[in-house]
């Protein structure tokens, strides 16, 4: 049993799957999330897939600021996902509102409605920048993969 | 049977960006959609009470993150018209240049998307690689990769040295060959023909009376070109609208093709006429009374209205862009396609929510 779960934590620190969600960007952020999955950057020699399935993702990419209507796409696409996961908000506007922050029907930035692991700056930021912050992610990760993992076994001694 | 509901997005694997429609089915054949927008609007028209006439070009900018730069141009262009700017004609073929290198990237990133829609994965990856040769050039002439800013009113704020100008015509020809290579595979190709050929058919006297526009309307046969109107530096140019007139996805797809090819003749034809002289002009006073500036972006044709009254915040900004002329002629596409063919079909409009949302 040990040696299974030390294979699950492995692979999951291993080959991440990521899901992208499009708050209220203006698609900048988005284009370059797709760019670093593509030749050039290819995210996928590090095992970075991109998943349409929340139920199948471990990071969740979130750009743009939060607004009434898709604050609760976000938070139901959150919930969807399993243990452990770890939030990246990318660009400007995520994480803060950006220059949107003023305008009636932004409330601000993606920690507004759920919680938010790694902030990467940047309008928007460069691909480079991205892979940065999924790779701050994935220790982020590792550390919550550990205590999810004595959680349940304080449980199983319970 | 009874009909079907069945819901399409917001969060879905093939739109990068929320929109969501209602596909009511009948035996896997859609007879109905509805769509539901509002997930990504911000009230960005509304920021024009809280900045100035000069700031709101970095606003404008982010109306839409692909097409950025010319949504700067056509407002810069209407303050310009309201304030009697002259902008030099060094300016105005600059702005051609970059408008140009933002249609090909966002053609060419549309025809890796479509290559996803449709399941070429590698097909996707090869149009994305030599889309970053453009946005090399955008990086290298702009300093950003997406939004690159280069608009003000009453010109550009940065130039081209003759060095960068070779340099941009040599990036050119190496994209525009291998570029071809891949026209083989996206026209000729069996199975993308088999995906593409008679889906989403809109008929020219559909595509007129709804109003489509840009390469939804031209893939049906109608020859409207805003670029045509000679705004900007266009006058000086050459060239043709690209028309198809099967109106189906692979129309579609032929158009934007060959606008790719058209962008880079347009670059390089403006490379070789840019003259000497200012990039851009001083600008004093307050703009007053209103305007409605048109142009060509990617998705079809771009509209700003704007009303001024002498002070440094306008009265008015408003936005009509090209995705929200083309979603009624998309519903009218969707009845009788396939349900596995919604994803080609939606996204041979090339929609862009956040532009139709602001």
């Amino acid at each position: 049993m040990q040696a299974i779960k030390n294979l699950i934590k492995k692979s999951r620190i291993k080959s991440p799957w990521l899901l992208h969600y499009d708050c209220s960007s203006c698609n900048g952020c988005d284009i370059e999330i797709l760019a670093c999955l593509t030749p050039l950057y290819d995210v996928e020699r590090f095992g970075i897939i991109n998943a349409g399935n929340p139920k199948h993702a471990d990071i969740l990419l979130v750009t743009g600021g939060v607004n009434n209507r898709n604050k609760h796409v976000l938070q139901n696409i959150y919930a969807q996902m399993p243990d452990p996961k770890v939030v990246v908000c990318v660009g400007a506007c995520g994480n803060t509102g950006g220059i949107f922050r003023d305008a009636y029907n932004i409330l601000g930035g993606v920690d507004k409605a759920i919680p938010v692991d790694v902030y990467v700056p940047g309008c928007p930021p460069k691909p480079e920048a991205i892979i940065d912050g999924v790779v701050k992610a994935l220790g982020i990760l590792a550390e919550k993969s550990e205590n999810l993992k004595n959680c349940v076994e304080q449980e199983d001694d319970r | 049977m009874a009909p079907t509901v069945i819901p399409f997005g917001p969060q879905h694997p093939v739109l990068p960006e929320p929109i969501h429609l209602t596909l009511t089915t009948k035996d896997e054949i859609v007879t109905e959609a509805v769509p539901q927008l509002g997930y990504i609007h911000r009230g960005l028209e509304k920021l024009a009470d809280i900045k100035d006439f000069h700031q709101l070009v970095q606003v404008v900018e982010r109306v839409c993150g692909i097409c950025s730069c010319i949504h700067a141009a056509t407002y810069a262009q209407a303050i310009e018209a309201l304030m009697n700017i002259e902008v030099p004609p060094r300016a105005h073929l600059l702005r051609v240049i970059w408008s140009e290198l933002h249609r090909v990237h966002s053609h060419l990133l549309w025809l890796g998307l479509f290559a996803d829609g449709f399941g070429f994965e590698s097909l996707f990856m090869q149009t994305w690689r030599i889309r970053e040769k453009i946005m090399d050039v955008m990086e290298a002439t702009a300093g950003n990769r997406v939004i690159i800013s280069v608009n003000v009113i009453g010109g550009v704020r940065r130039d081209l040295s003759p060095e960068q100008c070779q340099w941009i015509l040599s990036v050119l020809d190496d994209a525009e060959k291998e570029y071809k290579e891949l026209g083989k595979v996206f026209l000729d190709d069996y199975s993308v023909q088999k995906r593409t050929r008679g889906q989403g058919v809109l008929t020219r006297e559909k595509a007129y009376e709804l109003g489509a526009c840009g390469p939804t309307g031209r893939g049906s046969g109608i020859a409207q070109d805003v670029r045509q109107t000679g705004y900007s530096g266009y006058a000086m140019l050459d060239f043709e609208p690209v028309v198809e007139n099967d109106g189906d996805s692979y129309a579609r797809c032929k158009v934007r093709y060959r606008e790719v090819l058209q962008s880079f003749d347009l670059i390089r034809q403006a490379i070789n006429k840019l003259p000497e002289g200012e990039i851009n002009v001083k600008v004093k006073g307050n703009p007053e009374g209103e305007v409605i500036t048109r142009s060509e972006q990617p998705r079809g044709e771009l509209l700003y209205y704007v009303r001024a009254s002498g002070k440094k915040h306008l009265d008015r900004l408003r936005i009509r862009t090209p995705t929200f002329a083309n979603i009624p002629p998309l519903l009218a596409m969707l009845p009788g396609t396939e349900l596995a063919n919604v994803p080609v079909v939606v996204l041979s409009i090339d929609p862009c929510i956040s532009c139709t949302e602001r």
